[in-house]
């Protein structure tokens, strides 16, 4: 396979080589590469919410004068009162006034913690607890894996349970703990690095088949 | 007045917001949507607010030549580019036929973002191995029990390892992911829904106000 002619695929290569550069130490080239990558991405997010989340959800309702989720004009009100507030956020740049752009951060604020107390609550708490209360049994293999999990959750929590000193039984419990923790980092590592060194062979894949045609 | 309006934004926003999870009527549903609405609404206000921020900075730079200028207009160039490619071509490639030209924003990222990102995501193998070696020295019980796990799930994802070990590796890897890791993994997430909702009670009540900028 010849090299490729492909001005896209030049640019990539060009691009992948400029990162790597890294390796040997801190360079231009990854700089440059670094600041492109920081306004080509904050750009391309910018569009993407423009045109694909708030295009559907506002301008379009707004366009038409309706709002399926509230018929009527106070839908198309319920629509325009939150623009007005977030345009209350560029206040910030305003020495005397940035105050007032607290609003929208508290409303922010506001709209995100109401649903996350009983989101977590919810979902990382009981959905979690709720595997773990199993029947204790020995009889397979995959029982007595369950009550090891069991085991190791409460061991985890007490090791992340500062309120009494890990001392005795406590301190037993939680050493076992750290153990189950010390297990499922190196786990989490091993795999970690797995996907890393998977996405290193994508790179190099790509610069000898795509770029270079030296493999099929 | 600078102060208790937004703390009561928060703590009424919040509080019907939580509460609305256990009164099942239409309305408190269609409350929720609407909040959801309201969230992306403004925080598209906040994310213009991080560009006009980006751009003051860049521009800041270019224009008073301080040191490292030219890639401010690197940055800046890119930014225009991409915006002016998103709002004047097509950006979903469900947008062009095939074969077509898929137009500069899609082009721009298959060929700049998208091996930008990944060759940065792939640097992290080189540094978390070196990472690696100077962390994982087997110089305590509990670096050896992560340095042996870490090597065990290593080689058991890879054909190699169940070459030299006939079939454990892969077995042993799968059981300390399906077991161990999922004990440790459940203890860390229901301390972090603890954390996550105590935060947010904090929040409602307006004991945590580092949004209002240290007031």
């Amino acid at each position: 396979m010849p090299i490729s002619t492909d001005i896209g695929v030049w640019v990539a290569v060009f691009f992948t080589l400029c990162i790597f550069s890294f390796l040997y130490k801190d360079n231009p080239f990854y700089k440059f590469a670094e600041h492109v990558a920081v306004g080509v991405s904050a750009g391309y997010w910018f569009v993407v919410l423009m045109k694909e989340t708030l295009e559907p959800a506002v301008f379009l309702p707004l366009k038409q004068g309706r709002w399926n989720l509230v018929p009527g004009p106070f839908g198309i009100f319920l629509l325009i009162l939150p623009v007005l507030i977030g345009l209350l956020l560029f206040f910030r740049f305003s020495k005397k006034y940035n105050y007032i752009a607290r609003i929208p951060i508290a409303l922010i604020y506001g709209i995100g913690a109401g649903p996350t107390l009983v989101q977590y609550l919810q979902n990382s708490v009981i959905r979690q607890i709720q595997p773990t209360m199993v029947k204790i049994s020995f009889a397979s293999w995959d029982s007595f894996s369950e009550v090891l999990i069991a085991v190791g959750v409460v061991c985890g929590l007490t090791y992340f349970f500062f309120s009494k000193e890990h001392r005795g039984t406590i301190g037993a419990v939680a050493k076992v703990g750290i153990w189950t923790l010390m297990i499922g980092f190196g786990a989490t590592f091993g795999f970690t690095v797995m996907a890393r060194v998977s996405l290193l062979i994508g790179r190099f894949v790509f610069l000898m088949r795509d770029w270079l045609g030296v493999i099929s | 007045m600078r102060r208790q309006l937004p703390l009561a934004i928060t703590f009424i926003t919040a509080f019907t917001l939580a509460v609305q999870y256990f009164i099942p009527h239409r309305t408190f549903e269609i409350l929720y949507e609407v909040s959801q609405v309201w969230l992306q609404i403004v925080g598209a206000f906040a994310m213009v607010l991080g560009i006009v921020s980006l751009w003051q900075l860049h521009w800041g730079k270019a224009r008073g030549r301080k040191p490292g200028w030219g890639y401010s207009i690197v940055t800046l160039v890119c930014l225009t580019a991409m915006i002016v490619f998103g709002f004047t071509g097509p950006t979903k490639l469900g947008e062009v036929g095939p074969g077509e030209w898929i137009g500069p924003f899609n082009w721009s990222y298959d060929n700049v973002l998208s091996p930008l990102s990944a060759t940065m995501f792939a640097l992290l193998a080189y540094f978390i191995a070196s990472a690696a070696y100077r962390a994982f020295r087997a110089r305590t019980a509990l670096a050896t029990i992560l340095l042996l796990s870490a090597v065990i799930v290593m080689l058991g994802r890879v054909p190699l390892g169940d070459v030299i070990s006939f079939g454990l590796f892969s077995k042993v890897a799968n059981w300390l992911l399906y077991v161990p890791n999922v004990a440790a993994k459940r203890a860390i997430v229901i301390g972090v829904g603890l954390g996550v909702a105590a935060m947010s009670l904090k929040v409602m009540l307006g004991i945590e106000r580092s949004y209002m900028g240290g007031e």
